[in-house]
């Protein structure tokens, strides 16, 4: 991929100010203007620019860790005696509701796709995130859904059958009012942003990288939102169908999931872990991508075995829908049938043992500074590979017999959720927050950070692993005494409060360092890829001139000068567009200006969409607003868009 | 009851032994008292084992990555310049290393297997079939012999070493059937019949509990599966065969219980219990024909005394919020009546 041919690819339009023709100083003063982001209340509802979304994203996310989290707490204060009275039933299949609906739908899920909104576009070295419209639609449309959840939770009205809502406990006949349909919209929300985002994803790393990233170029935190988003695109779908189908046999009168009519009460669980399995590999595959990017920072070395592990996540990818079965081991299944999903579930532990080996082999005798990110990455290993070990004990259909539905598949999975997404996020906070900020968060704060989440993680879930043998089931919301289960549910408490307190000393670290941490620098760890290229926080444009790649880790290959494409209009928001095998340049695209259609369109899809749990006629008055919405946002702008 | 050694324990980190063994016995996987969970435990301590043993190894080699010192005259001077041989050397041990926990997940697969067909159903095996209600336990015990088959509630007695199969059906919402100490569980789900089966192998009393979120009172609907010598097993069997006590008109000297089955038949309970032999006919809540002889309430709630019986008659809501049985007003002297008289259902 030579420059010329980008030059000569470029130079066609001769219309407008090119890149080229300006000085330093003016061409970045040129594409202040064109990427300026609309200010005031009306603005802060247009913008569109990926970093602004992002950064909103993360942060919402957050907010919903943090109620999600408080509901664990609440959980594990019940729970700390035997035959407590502090928390009724009622509540507390509502606060379980609320933590696992929230940790994986508000949390988990949205904040790997947050880190991509905003990291994704940045590492392959475009200016905005394609389709930024659709992104800002996405967001509005997540929290409401997360605020519908919520805001019924505080009236009272909280979900309360579990975050799998399983029929007929959720169906018509046992789950009386509004509960369960609230929770089955809020699943339409959130599922409609996390597609919106998936597309948006895709679309930027085939068709926007930098020139010359060609897919061995691409950093393994891509490739991991790229496998994530297609996760997305085919699983979300299941549940998106099952929870409109239960909301249809709640409000309209169908049988789907009623077996006196002829329907059946395991086909939700079938569509539901279906959606539900691929969906924990759409929170670990990206933790792993942040893992690899950060594991090379620290080696100061390429990862190594770049193909085995991009082969593992696509193979990861691809066998976390062959795998929903593992969830259905006790419904009376055929046992022949079964133990072939022992066997896919045992063999997705092939790819994560690569994963793991070429870690370790990457860090291997290298020199290592052990700041905050490093030292969350390396519990993670601790972490991770324990609940995937647990992982292929519950895969295992006799010994899943027992032990499923009980506290060692709770430890099970957080040791794989907590221990294998949430260390590597906060690694990630740790790792970014000085591109998103321009602040480095403080390295004293960080290690109690660190100890706090470590020790107070493993005190909290270990001993789950033994209530479980012990015969504890979960979901109860209490226990006799005589079983011998209080004093290990004490120690698992008192661990959970440390883990909470290490949450509230990373707000501390944010909040302090927000305003008076050390500067940055454009790349205060050393690291190799494109997001480090340009200033932190990097300016609305992201890259004064595109950069143009040779190498998997373009800064370390490029130390003096890196590469650029010249002869992008910038009286107009001009990117790359370029080929989705071997990123040559094609076109140059247009990406659109901020809109207010977007939240509009949120706007009137939440008021259909909320409407719908009370009456199946809001499907029909609520539609033609969106309609009009749509419009306003799809109108033609009156110039052609790709040129090449 | 104690914990009976097994080969793999050698395997366990010594300093986990106390916390593992030590308590939990009457419903704990690690206490196997039947044929399936003596399989199943020694399948758990294998897996125990090796995964237990692959985690510290791999704990091993990341310590060694991350404090092993660089080669000598190692300058981490261009990120990018990589010794090729090392690497060429690396991916064989990670290549290997790959295919070692390949062979491990294909033993695991196979044991897993063989396990599975060890779970069966055998014939010749005793017939029980359990209905889940929201939230306990209808116990009928079959026989192609109508006169033969009865009744009870959240208590299942079984003979010794002899093979039990267990129909299971649900009445309202998914449940699941588990006894850890006898074999692993089964759900019970409506429109479907499920089949669960054990062999106890020693005489004692294993706490089983509903393992599926059914609702507000998932938490409170155990039972006791009461593993007896095969001539205790007859005896109760045909103690349960018999019509109520209440019925054969053993009631009749003693005013209040004359009173207390009066308040049975007209103040509500009837229309959900049923006592065998007399009007009650309710089929809403257990069966309370020999409620007497049952040791706990209200789905292993409450033990089964005068005291706790009468508690929970006077308002069950307190002690099971949100279960079916509504509170009846009843004063004082009506519910030591009533109490008297479920007290003599033995």
């Amino acid at each position: 991929m030579g420059m010329a041919l980008v030059r000569r690819l470029m130079a066609t339009n001769p219309r407008g100010i090119r890149d080229d023709e300006l000085s330093e100083v003016g061409l970045k003063r040129r594409l202040e203007q064109t990427w300026a982001q609309p200010t005031g209340w009306l603005g802060w509802l247009m913008v569109d620019d990926h970093k602004i979304v992002g950064r909103r994203y993360i942060v919402t996310t957050f907010i919903f860790l943090i109620l999600g989290g408080l509901a664990a707490v609440a959980m594990r204060l019940q729970l700390a005696r035997p035959d407590s009275l502090l928390i009724g039933p009622d509540l507390y299949d509502q606060l379980f509701t609320m933590h696992g609906s929230t940790m994986m739908f508000l949390f988990a899920v949205p904040v790997m796709e947050a880190f991509a909104i905003y990291l994704v576009p940045l590492m392959v070295g475009t200016r905005n995130i394609a389709f930024p419209r659709l992104n800002a639609f996405s967001y509005w449309i997540y929290v409401a859904g997360g605020i519908l959840l919520w805001t019924a939770f505080a009236f009272n009205t909280g979900a309360d059958n579990g975050w799998f809502s399983y029929v007929p406990l959720a169906g018509p006949e046992f789950a009386p009012g509004k509960r369960a349909d609230i929770w089955a919209q809020m699943i339409t929300f959130t599922e409609l942003s996390a597609l919106a985002v998936s597309i948006e994803i895709i679309c930027t790393v085939f068709k926007q990288r930098a020139p010359g990233m060609t897919l061995d170029r691409i950093p393994l935190f891509v490739w991991a939102m790229v496998v994530t988003s297609f996760i997305v695109l085919f699983a979300m779908p299941a549940v998106m169908l099952s929870s409109t189908m239960l909301i249809l046999d709640r409000l309209v009168g169908t049988h789907f999931f009623n077996p006196a009519e002829g329907g059946d009460t395991l086909l939700w669980q079938h569509l539901f872990w279906f959606f539900g399995h691929p969906e924990v590999y759409t929170i670990f595959i990206p933790a792993t991508g942040m893992v690899s990017a950060i594991i090379a920072t620290f080696a100061r070395r390429p990862v190594f075995g770049y193909l085995a592990l991009v082969l593992a996540l696509i193979s990861i990818g691809i066998l976390s829908f062959g795998l929903w079965v593992h969830h259905m081991f006790v419904t009376g299944l055929p046992r022949l049938g079964e133990s072939f999903f022992t066997a896919s579930s045992m063999m997705i532990a092939i790819p994560s043992g690569v994963q793991i080996f070429c870690w370790i082999a990457t860090l291997w005798g290298r020199p290592l500074r052990f700041a905050t990110p490093l030292l969350f990455v390396l519990g993670f290993i601790v972490n991770f590979v324990l609940g995937g070990l647990t992982g292929v004990m519950v895969a295992s259909v006799p010994l899943d017999t027992q032990v499923h539905d009980t506290y060692f598949v709770v430890a099970h999975f957080h040791y794989v959720l907590v221990g294998g997404a949430v260390f590597p996020l906060l690694a990630a906070v740790y790792y970014w927050f000085p591109k998103i900020t321009g602040r480095m968060l403080s390295e004293t704060i960080g290690s109690w950070n660190f100890w706090l989440a470590f020790i107070g993680f493993n005190v909290a879930f270990f001993p789950m692993h033994i209530l479980g043998l012990w015969g504890m089931p979960r979901r109860v919301y209490t226990y006799p005494a005589e079983l011998g289960w209080g004093p290990l549910n004490l120690v698992s408490s008192a661990g959970a409060l440390v883990f909470a307190a290490s949450f509230a000393v990373l707000l501390l670290n944010v909040f302090q360092s927000f305003r008076r941490g050390a500067v940055a620098g454009d790349n205060p760890w050393g690291a190799g890829t494109l997001e480090w290229a340009t200033s932190s926080p990097p300016p609305p444009y992201n890259f004064a001139l595109q950069p143009v790649v040779n190498n998997r880790e373009p800064l370390w290959a490029e130390r003096d000068s890196m590469p650029v494409v010249t002869g992008l209009r910038v009286d107009r928001r001009e990117l790359v567009g370029t080929s989705v095998t071997y990123a040559e340049a094609e076109t140059r695209e247009v990406a659109p200006d901020p809109s207010i259609w977007p939240f509009l369109a949120a706007v009137a899809t939440t008021i259909m969409l909320v409407g719908s749990i009370f009456t199946p006629w809001a499907v029909v008055w609520g539609t033609p607003p969106i309609a009009v919405t749509l419009i306003g946002w799809f109108w033609r702008k009156g110039e052609k868009e790709d040129l090449d | 009851m104690t914990t009976r050694p097994s080969k793999w324990l050698a395997f366990v980190p010594a300093a986990l032994l106390p916390f593992l063994t030590g308590c939990g016995g009457s419903q704990s996987v690690l206490n196997p008292q039947g044929l399936q969970a003596e399989r199943l435990a020694q399948l758990f301590w294998l897996f125990t084992g090796v995964c237990g043993a692959v985690w510290i190894l791999v704990l091993i080699a990341m310590m060694i990555a991350i404090f092993r010192k660089p080669r000598k005259g190692y300058r981490p001077v261009d990120p990018l310049v990589v010794d090729a041989q090392g690497e060429r050397r690396t991916a064989i041990v990670v290549g290997s290393l790959v295919t070692l926990t390949a062979l491990m997940l294909i033993a695991f697969t196979f044991l897993s297997y063989v396990a599975t067909r060890g779970l069966a159903a055998p014939n010749e095996a005793l017939n029980i079939e359990i209905t889940g209600y929201q939230w306990w336990w209808n116990v009928k015990y079959d026989n192609p012999n109508p006169s033969q088959v009865f009744d009870t509630a959240n208590e299942i007695h079984v003979p010794v070493d002899r093979p039990v199969s267990i129909d299971l059906k649900a009445a309202d919402v998914i449940h699941s059937f588990w006894v850890p100490n006898l074999t692993g569980k089964q759900d019970l789900i409506p429109g479907q019949d499920n089949i669960v089966s054990f062999t106890a192998r020693h005489v004692g009393r294993y706490r089983g509990q509903c393992a599926e979120f059914c609702g507000w009172q998932h938490a409170h609907m155990a039972f006791l599966v009461i593993v007896e010598s095969a001539g205790d097993f007859e005896a109760w069997r045909n103690g349960q065969l018999r019509v109520a006590r209440a019925a054969a008109g053993e009631e009749s000297k003693d005013r209040e219980i004359l009173h207390g089955k009066d308040i049975f038949n007209t103040r509500g309970c009837a229309l959900c219990h049923t006592i065998r032999g007399t009007n009650a006919g309710g089929r809403m809540g257990p069966d309370l024909t020999h409620l007497a002889s049952r040791s706990t309430l209200a789905a292993g709630t409450l033990p089964n005394t005068q005291h706790d019986l009468i508690a929970w008659i006077a308002d069950p809501q307190a002690i099971k919020p949100g279960n079916k049985m509504p509170k009846v007003p009843l004063d004082g002297s009506e519910l030591d009546a009533l109490g008297a008289y479920l007290r003599m259902l033995e």
